[in-house]
């Protein structure tokens, strides 16, 4: 089987469970989103899954255990991430961003001479985010959603197999939010990927499956229809007095 | 930007340069003006390495002293050696010492080209066996620093406690000839000059080619954000070490040069003040940019001589005030002030259009 398979993962802190054995499977071609209240793990799983934080268990991709080995030794094996805020390297341009982000294979004399042609899977990528008229421009000078698209497109041309995407659309607007939505869903077609998401209205428009988490436990999976269905996810998000909002989107669909 | 514009502008500040420092330098100084130059050159060869480690790679290096003294002891050894002559010992292990033969540690460096090869790989040996410890633990800004500062502490304390081998706090002196010719010639004098002056335009091309290279893109981005390179692949202790062993090499050099120009080696310009007083050169310039860099460097030693033959006791807090001044205010050092003034301008220009087109 491939994909991301995990068993029994378990994080924790100076005694606190942040993730308490969780087993989640995602397809290859899957898009997957993972909701839950504030505090329910869900960061906390995408980084024992790319190697930042220690966890027990197993994680496995595409029949690979991944827990224990380096973060850039979990990058190189194909496997990517944001983060809730776009880090991309201000100083340095789009292309130069994208360029980087193409290259943790390349030879020590490739790294030491100047880069003369641009790649092509960064033409590819420029296109697909939609940045080709701004790769000069320093990254830093970007709109928000252009960095976390650009963060998407470094991700891209790193040739991963699994993205997981950290609220990749916080703070976007209504147009920028389908935008990306798109892609996604373009990029899903060949690869495994993994979205931790708030906003209820873009899940329910672009998820093809949904994972809840709460308090460190898996509460429910399924289709959009299923999870929001699902007795227990409704109690957990009516139970949070301050998110009834998110509760009344849950209830409305 | 014009791209014919772009290739050439670096040819021409490197044929300017050489004319300045191989026609105009000799025939404007006298000799000992050019022989303080020389001092002052070495000093610019370290700040091309800070250049690459703390302005590309955010490395605070504030230890070179301890690669310039690596490199500067390994060519002085040798040149003692040479001075003594066969079978002698050097003059100050007879003074001080009970030995009556040469330390094994010293041995090697009575062949040429073993000191040679030492005084560059000497420094980038220990570089990278430091670099490897440090960097894969993850130690990093100010921890860094206060690291290379007791390093450099340590390694000049240690000499100063070997008097019989190393010369103690006198360090070693008194150097006559280099490599055959006599150091008290104005001729040779003017050649080791030459020597200098080319390394440090070699030193200053290599950078240069780091800096403009993939590797020199990586560098950058580690240094604004380690933790997303890694999850991109790389290792970015790997990125550093290289940066930081490239520095030490330098210094090394610098350091193997400054001893026939100046004719002296000792723990007082390798210690903690002279590794800050590297770093003082290149943040007042501008880290970042090779030519800043260089140009501080140079700028603050020359100051330095000229006010402190003034005004000996105010040069210090000068010198402080000076690095304050830069990190606090201009961090990108004197070399960020054209292109703010480039900007500026630009902006003005940019309002101007826009107020002739509403009037229009």
């Amino acid at each position: 089987m491939s994909g991301l398979e995990i068993r029994r993962l378990r994080v924790s802190f100076d005694g606190f469970t942040a993730v308490d054995g969780v087993d989640l499977d995602v397809r290859p071609g899957d898009l997957r989103f993972l909701i839950g209240p504030n505090g329910a793990g869900k960061t906390t799983l995408v980084d024992a899954v790319t190697g930042l934080v220690k966890a027990e268990g197993s994680v496995r991709f595409d029949g690979e255990e991944l827990l224990g080995r380096s973060v850039h030794r979990i990058a190189r094996s194909g496997i990517g991430r944001t983060f809730q805020t776009a880090t991309v390297f201000e100083e340095l341009t789009v292309l130069q961003n994208l360029d980087i982000a193409a290259g943790a294979g390349r030879s020590m004399w490739t790294m030491l001479r100047r880069r003369k042609d641009v790649p092509e899977s960064v033409v590819r990528a420029l296109e697909t985010i939609g940045l080709t008229d701004l790769a000069d421009s320093p990254a830093g000078t970007l709109a928000h959603g252009q960095k976390q698209w650009l963060e998407i497109g470094m991700l891209l041309v790193q040739d991963v197999r699994l993205l997981l995407l950290d609220e990749p659309v916080a703070g976007m607007s209504h147009d920028e939010r389908e935008a990306t939505g798109a892609l996604l869903r373009r990029i899903s077609e060949e690869r495994t990927v993994v979205v931790i998401e708030h906003d209820m209205d873009f899940m329910r428009s672009f998820a093809r499956s949904v994972s809840v988490l709460h308090a460190g436990r898996l509460l429910s999976e399924g289709t959009v229809a299923e999870v929001q269905a699902d007795p227990k996810v409704q109690e957990v998000y009516l139970g949070h007095a301050a998110a009834t909002e998110d509760a009344t989107v849950v209830q409305e669909a | 930007m014009n791209p014919l514009k772009g290739s050439l502008r670096p040819v021409a500040g490197f044929a300017g340069a050489a004319v300045l420092l191989f026609a105009v330098a000799p025939l404007a100084l006298t000799d000992f003006r050019l022989g303080l130059l020389a001092k002052y050159l070495c000093t610019a060869m370290v700040a091309v390495g800070i250049c690459l480690a703390w302005g590309r790679g955010g490395l605070l290096t504030l230890g070179q002293g301890v690669f310039f003294g690596l490199g500067g002891y390994a060519m002085a050894m040798h040149l003692k050696i040479a001075d003594a002559g066969p079978g002698n010992l050097p003059d100050f292990m007879q003074l001080y010492g009970t030995a009556t033969e040469l330390p094994w540690w010293w041995r090697p460096f009575a062949n040429p080209a073993f000191a040679l090869a030492a005084t560059v790989l000497l420094p980038m040996a220990v570089a990278a066996l430091l670099g490897l410890f440090v960097f894969r633990r993850r130690v990093k800004g100010a921890y860094f620093a206060i690291l290379s500062q007791a390093l450099a502490a340590a390694f000049a304390i240690w000499l100063i406690g070997q008097q019989a081998t190393t010369g103690g706090t006198n360090g070693l002196t008194d150097i006559q000839g280099f490599f055959g010719y006599d150091l008290d010639d104005p001729v040779n004098q003017r050649t080791v000059y030459f020597i200098i002056a080319a390394a440090l335009l070699a030193l200053i091309a290599l950078a240069r080619q780091l800096i403009h290279s993939r590797y020199g893109e990586l560098l950058v981005a580690v240094r604004d954000s380690e933790e997303r390179v890694r999850f991109l692949g790389y290792d970015p202790a790997n990125v550093k070490l290289v940066a930081y062993v490239v520095a030490a090499g330098m210094a090394g050099l610098a350091g193997a040069l400054f001893v026939p120009a100046v004719g002296i080696i000792s723990p007082a310009m390798i210690g903690i003040v002279p590794s800050i007083e590297f770093v003082i050169g290149a943040a007042v310039g501008g880290r970042a940019s090779l030519v800043g860099a260089v140009l501080g460097a140079i700028g603050v030693v020359w100051a330095k001589t000229a006010l402190s033959e003034e005004f000996p006791a105010a040069w210090t807090y000068f010198q402080g005030l000076l690095f304050i001044v830069a990190l606090a205010f201009l961090p990108g050092g004197l070399a960020s002030l054209a292109g703010m003034l480039r900007r500026r301008r630009a902006r003005q220009r940019k309002a101007t259009v826009v107020a002739v087109g509403e009037a229009a």
